[in-house]
């Protein structure tokens, strides 16, 4: 009761307000541009050409989805992978993820030490890029498959420790009693642990489904093939280059022999939309479980 | 005598390994993948002593010594890639850390619960992007001809710098955009740290007329050192490992900027997609490898010795 009575000082004002303030400014600096690309997406190429990007478009027009649209088998295609990949990716590696760390947590398990540290090496040191690139190309022949883009990112050895982490917080009580009443060790797993750990699942299926989705870098490296792209890269070849996106719009389109003039800021923009849209959704599905499911700890123990 | 423990040794550890055997079964996925994608690659690391080629295999290439590494001494990049790749992630960890807690401590300390919670997801959706994506926000926004901040300059009178044909803007860019990116992400695990501080020593502060600034800086962040030195270490085992996404995505390679923003990992990549110089390639990847290796040894050893409270391993 005192405390809410007594007279706020300067300092605290200061305090508050420098808060406020830093956090607006921050925050504005994130926002600001995705609501410049989704308002310049919906802007006539003509009024981004002449008044550039603005927070109100001068003159609004749907021309540049109308383009990304005419021919959208390649869009398709992309989307398609994107999606297959994200979802199968985020099941195997979230399965894989919390198993291994829940093993690793376990008292019980005379050798969690020695695994936890064969683990945790390939952290400390790697072979580098060139090795591995040759494993995934000349062992086991990713080139041009749906591997190429769920193996690489299946396993994260960081994820694994924060699962670790997070289920030594469980009681263990809880699994010594349902051990007595005749439990398994993948029935504890599958019944009591993940039920328990739901901020951990979706804090970690996030990083997963946001790591596929996210991902151009093994299109690039493995997937020379269009039909094995994943949709980050399509957009990044669009955005790169004119030609690529004259291609997308010519292949059967009559508008551009007569000498339309292509959209190319207004659909650089839209794709972008079109790319990121579906992923900033999963961020109120699981935003109440976030600061529960990030505990970072030590390795050891 | 001898014989009979090493019996009963082995006797017990096959009961052991009976024992064990649920957890030893689900440990094999998670072991085997880290088998190939992680161990076997490293013995590959001896293709940094070989003049590779594809036809040849690893076994079957010869053996150049220390060829490969002395034509990266020679090539003279070597320096300006690793002096690079280490100032741009010692601004990127140590800004980086700063504004994280920073943030933290504020978003904490908010009470105006809308405000809060509206502005914390705006932060952190630059998060939920790819850097590919991050092209598009930096051209929309930096876009020499119509970019939203270069017309709001011109307009002022002021005259703005293509960002494209010109080199020396970028490593302020760099570090902007990194931040915009990651901050957000980072301060949401000192905010689940601060959850974990035990709510009575600020009542005991209260109640002895601390304010709030006072409370920020003695029991707050001194109950962060633990965090912060664990996400210290984490970051310096991968201090010459640049970040590969962002630099490629906007840095690329347009030959102008590489002046100020090339790194050791574009090195890498250029040189194996460029498929000429696989050996090479390697080289510069063991060289990394092993720098990292040694930082991380370096400053766990160092922290081990004035708190070994805080210790990774």
């Amino acid at each position: 009761m005192r405390a809410r009575h007594r007279k706020i000082q300067p300092n605290e004002v200061a305090f508050r307000s420098l808060g406020y303030i830093l956090l607006f400014l921050f925050g504005m600096a994130c926002v600001v541009p995705f609501y410049l690309i989704i308002v310049s997406s919906f802007a006539s190429e003509t009024a981004l050409v002449r008044d550039g990007f603005r927070l109100i478009p001068t003159d609004w027009s749907l021309d540049a989805y109308r383009f990304v649209f005419t021919n959208p088998d390649r869009i398709q295609r992309a989307y398609a992978n994107t999606i297959f990949v994200t979802v199968t990716g985020t099941c195997l590696s979230l399965l894989m993820t919390t198993l291994t760390g829940y093993v690793l947590s376990r008292r019980d398990f005379t050798w969690r030490n020695v695994f936890s540290f064969f683990f945790f090496f390939t952290t400390l040191f790697s072979g580098g890029l060139t090795p591995w690139y040759i494993m995934c190309t000349k062992v086991l022949h990713l080139k041009n498959t749906y591997g190429a883009l769920i193996l690489p990112m299946m396993f994260s050895v960081w994820n694994m420790i924060i699962a670790k982490n997070y289920m030594q917080g469980i009681p263990y009580e809880i699994s010594e009693s349902a051990k007595i009443d005749g439990a398994g060790e993948l029935t504890i797993f599958f019944r009591l642990y993940l039920p328990i750990a739901k901020p951990l699942l979706a804090t970690l299926g996030l990083f997963a489904a946001l790591a596929y989705w996210n991902d151009w870098y093994n299109s690039m490296l493995f997937n020379t093939k269009e039909e094995y792209q994943s949709l980050q890269y399509f957009l990044q070849d669009m955005l790169s280059s004119i030609q690529a996106l004259k291609q997308l719009v010519a292949q059967g389109n009559s508008e551009l022999a007569k000498g339309v003039t292509l959209p190319t800021s207004g659909m650089k923009m839209a794709m972008t939309c079109v790319v990121t849209g579906p992923i900033i959704f999963l961020y109120p599905l699981v935003q109440r479980y976030f600061v529960k499911g990030l505990t970072i700890g030590a390795v050891k123990g | 005598m001898f014989g009979q423990s090493k019996a009963i040794g082995q006797r017990s550890l096959r009961r052991q390994l009976y024992s064990n055997r649920t957890y030893l079964v689900l440990l094999i996925p998670a072991v085997v993948y880290v088998l190939i994608f992680c161990y076997i690659p490293m013995g590959g690391i001896v293709i940094a002593f070989k003049n590779y080629n594809y036809a040849a295999g690893i076994l079957n290439s010869p053996w150049v010594g220390l060829k490969n590494f002395r034509f990266l001494a020679i090539s003279n990049k070597l320096w300006t890639l690793t002096r690079n790749t280490l100032a741009y992630n010692l601004v990127f960890i140590s800004l980086g850390m700063f504004l994280e807690v920073t943030f933290a401590v504020i978003i904490n300390e908010m009470r105006c619960k809308w405000f809060k919670k509206t502005f914390q997801s705006f932060m952190f959706l630059p998060f939920f992007i790819s850097w590919v994506v991050a092209t598009a926000v930096i051209q929309s926004m930096l876009d020499y001809d119509n970019g939203f901040i270069s017309r709001l300059v011109q307009s002022l009178g002021g005259n703005m710098v293509n960002i494209y044909t010109n080199a020396a803007p970028w490593p302020y860019l760099l570090v902007f955009f990194r931040m915009w990116k990651g901050v957000g992400y980072g301060s949401i695990i000192y905010l689940s740290a601060i959850s974990g501080i035990d709510q009575g020593m600020y009542e005991a502060a209260e109640i002895d007329g601390a304010n709030s600034w006072q409370k920020v800086f003695r029991i707050t962040i001194p109950n962060l050192m633990p965090t912060m030195i664990i996400m210290l270490l984490l970051s310096l085992g991968q201090v010459f490992r640049g970040d590969f996404g962002m630099f490629y995505q906007m840095i690329g390679n347009n030959g102008v900027l590489l002046e100020t923003g090339d790194i050791l990992d574009l090195y890498v990549y250029r040189a194996m997609s460029s498929n000429t110089n696989l050996g090479m390639s390697a080289a510069a990847g063991l060289y990394q490898s092993v720098l990292c290796f040694a930082t991380i040894l370096l400053a766990n050893f160092i922290v081990k010795k004035v708190q070994p409270d805080y210790t990774l391993f």
